[in-house]
């Protein structure tokens, strides 16, 4: 089943691993790797010489500003939400994107279900790993779910603060 | 943009009522569409923005009941109203019917930005700086479906005020805003945030005297982002703003928050004059007449010298208007024997009428659960008075001591420690003199079924709260609370009461009063000067004899 879907509405087979919050920085898989950010801070050097892709996710009692040094190495950020309703994620994404200005792929990770995965497009999420028994062709409809959004959000600045077409 | 909404919530319901969505994963989408799953049924919660509402609305309201409840619904402490038996297959098609006339049940439940709320008098008051509606419009704007702000901490409640006396509660909420100018005329906010009831009741500390009035949103945004980040989530008594606010200090709170905003500001541009203009130009006054208030003042008189229950109604219940020869009328949803708040079908659609018929076809629901017609010729309170009152909706006690605040409480509430409706109708009954009620004046009276609060018993000059005494319901009383501008939290008078027991009680404390008054001094006034210790000892003394 595949579980990845984009923020266009693809739906993809991942190929990224993505490693436990403790896992050890010593004993590393190979193949393009999503570490916590404790083990990036550990064993950066050697995941950047090992020829892979890596990336860095961000748990929900993490702060995004911690990244900022990194911006440039990590070819994907991923957001971690342990449960749906722990809204700490959506912060951390727009930070990345609107104060650190961080363009590279972000993707909500953890317990991402399609009734959220509207609001996480407006916060700059692009990519999105769907619960593993949920399927990602069935929430691709969930992203248009609303046609008009009120608030300047990442993905449209240029949308007026204020619309009286509701 | 409400079809779109109505369209998801029935997609979710029936993926919910086919299994495919789980009970943990349905309870927020169906709190965020106003659900709650309550003791005997299920409660829907629909929003009315900022207590405002047109006749056709009130009728579509009045429709709901008849035809997918009981023939009534109750008006809430938060402006909005409430439905307790809807059936869950049927809530979607409620949510079709309130998009036909613009209205819905979104955020007014859920850990997100709720209705925000305002002076049921804005536009018309006489003390008002600058209408707050306009405002309050443009926070339900931008907090509707906000993308950062859905899963917060906890449910966050904001109230704006726009006049020099707070009828809006400001002190006791999330963030509460009160427009003011400052020396150059310009307006703004002052913002107080943290302020709450509940638990942890706490008036809310002002973290920025001055907010100029285009900055709102960018600044709303910081406060919501510092809280959003760290509010605290492993307990659902300390996650609240006020608890935040609380560890952090008011101080290092602020900052927080000015350097959160120095950075958004960068990127969030000010409102623009001509979108508050084009905001400002949704409320506009209605066609009044010029009348002759002189004339209109003198026949008024007339009449209520010529009808005691006339004149009592209109030294309670009316209130003078911005506009010579108009006046502001409230509507007691506080009879004896019906639960405060409560209106059926039949009255919803009479105070429709009354709307069309007497004030631009507007109302407007007020927070101490009463509606407001806000535009009412004086010359035509006589003949509204006569329509009013068959409907039983001319109770004369607006702002006495049975204009009860009161919670569902126990007959509804799943949360509930007692019930609270039948505490309120004891103490109308007992309470039914209408001279002594007229003698002792402003009596502000809040009834909490537990320590939630939803009555604001913190609040009330009297406060009841229902408690559990080791499975049985007792009521424990509080004293000194108040709203408005000197806004204080009421002091526990002592160990709780039987519910019997509480009628008489309160007759014990409103006899100190009477007999140790001073001339011209109110409830309040008096509970300020000699504080709740001679409350306590003759509440509390023994009988001599035993
Ligand atoms: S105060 Fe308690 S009993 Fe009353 S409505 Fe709120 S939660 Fe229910």
């Amino acid at each position: 089943m595949q579980n990845l879907l984009t923020s266009e509405g693809e739906t993809r087979t991942d190929d990224w691993t993505l490693l436990p919050r403790d896992v050890s920085a010593t004993e590393l898989p190979t193949g393009d790797l999503i570490v916590p950010f404790r083990v990036w801070v550990e064993a950066r050097t050697e995941l950047l010489a090992r020829g892979s892709r890596a990336g860095v996710w961000l748990a929900s009692d993490e702060q995004a500003e911690d990244l900022e040094p990194f911006l440039a190495e990590l070819a994907i950020i991923a957001i971690d939400f342990p449960v749906f309703s722990d809204g700490r994620g959506y912060s951390n994404a727009r930070i990345l994107r609107e104060r650190l200005g961080y363009d590279g792929e972000l993707r909500a990770v953890g317990d991402v279900l399609r009734d959220q995965l509207f609001l996480m497009r407006r916060c700059g999420f692009d990519s999105f790993a769907l619960r593993s028994d949920r399927n990602a062709a069935q929430a691709v409809s969930a992203l248009a779910d609303f046609r008009h959004a009120y608030q300047h959000a990442t993905i449209d600045p240029g949308v007026p603060l204020v619309r009286r077409d509701h | 943009m409400l079809e779109d909404r109505v369209a998801q919530f029935r997609d979710q319901t029936s993926r919910y009522l086919r299994g495919e969505l789980s009970e943990s994963e349905f309870r927020p989408l169906r709190l965020q569409n106003g659900l709650y799953v309550q003791r005997l049924a299920p409660m829907l919660r629909v929003a009315i923005p900022y207590g405002m509402l047109t006749a056709r609305q009130l009728r579509m309201l009045a429709h709901i009941a008849r035809r997918y409840d009981k023939g009534y619904a109750h008006f809430s402490t938060r402006q909005n109203i409430q439905y307790n038996w809807p059936r869950l297959e049927e809530v979607p098609d409620i949510l079709a019917e309130l998009a036909t006339v613009e209205m819905h049940a979104i955020q007014t439940s859920g850990n997100c930005i709720r209705n925000v709320t305002a002076d049921q008098f804005a536009g018309v008051a006489r003390d008002e700086i600058e209408d707050p509606r306009p405002w309050c419009e443009l926070i339900r704007q931008w907090s509707t479906f906000h993308p950062e702000f859905t899963f917060l901490p906890r449910k966050f409640k904001i109230a704006v005020s726009g006049s020099r006396d707070d009828r809006a509660a400001v002190q006791v909420h999330d963030i509460g805003l009160e427009l003011h100018r400052n020396a150059a005329g310009e307006t703004g906010f002052r913002v107080l945030v943290g302020g709450g009831l509940g638990r942890t009741p706490l008036i809310g500390a002002v973290i920025r005297e001055f907010l100029p009035a285009p900055e709102l949103l960018s600044y709303l945004e910081a406060i919501l982002r510092v809280y959003n980040r760290f509010g605290r989530r492993d307990n659902i008594y300390k996650a609240r703003i006020k608890i935040l606010v609380k560890a952090l200090g008011e101080q290092a709170f602020a900052a927080r928050v000015e350097t959160e905003w120095l950075d958004i500001r960068t990127r969030m541009a000010p409102v623009e004059p001509a979108q508050i203009e084009r905001l400002q130009a949704s409320f506009p006054p209605p066609d009044y007449l010029h009348l002759d208030a002189d004339h209109a003042a003198a026949n008024l008189a007339k009449e209520r010298a010529a009808d005691r229950a006339f004149d009592r109604w209109v030294e309670r219940n009316v209130m003078p208007h911005r506009q010579l020869g108009y006046s502001m009328v409230t509507i007691s949803l506080k009879p004896t024997g019906i639960a405060p708040g409560d209106a059926t079908d039949q009255q919803m659609e009479l105070v429709a009428d009354l709307a069309d018929e007497f004030s631009f076809g507007e109302l407007r629901v007020a927070h101490e659960q009463n509606l407001v017609l806000a535009d009412v010729r004086q010359e035509q309170l006589h003949e509204l008075w006569c329509r009013l009152r068959p409907a039983g909706l001319a109770t004369p006690n607006i702002g006495l001591l049975t204009d009860i605040i009161c919670c569902p409480g126990g007959d509804f509430c799943s949360l509930a420690n007692a019930k609270s409706i039948p505490i309120a109708e004891a103490i109308q009954r007992r309470f039914d003199d209408l001279d002594y009620l007229h003698d002792l004046g402003d009596i502000e009276l809040n009834i909490s079924g537990c320590m939630n609060a939803c009555g604001h018993h913190h609040v009330g000059h009297i406060g009841v709260l229902g408690v559990d005494k080791k499975g049985a319901e007792f009521y424990q009383l509080l004293l000194g609370g108040s709203q408005g501008n000197q806004a204080s939290l009421a002091t526990i008078l002592g160990p709780s009461f039987a519910s019997d027991e509480v009628p008489s009680v309160i007759a014990t404390i409103l006899d100190i009063y009477v007999a140790r008054r001073i001339e011209g001094e109110t409830f309040i006034e008096f509970v300020r000067r000699v504080g709740v210790e001679p409350f306590r000892e003759i509440v509390y003394a023994k009988p001599a004899h035993v």
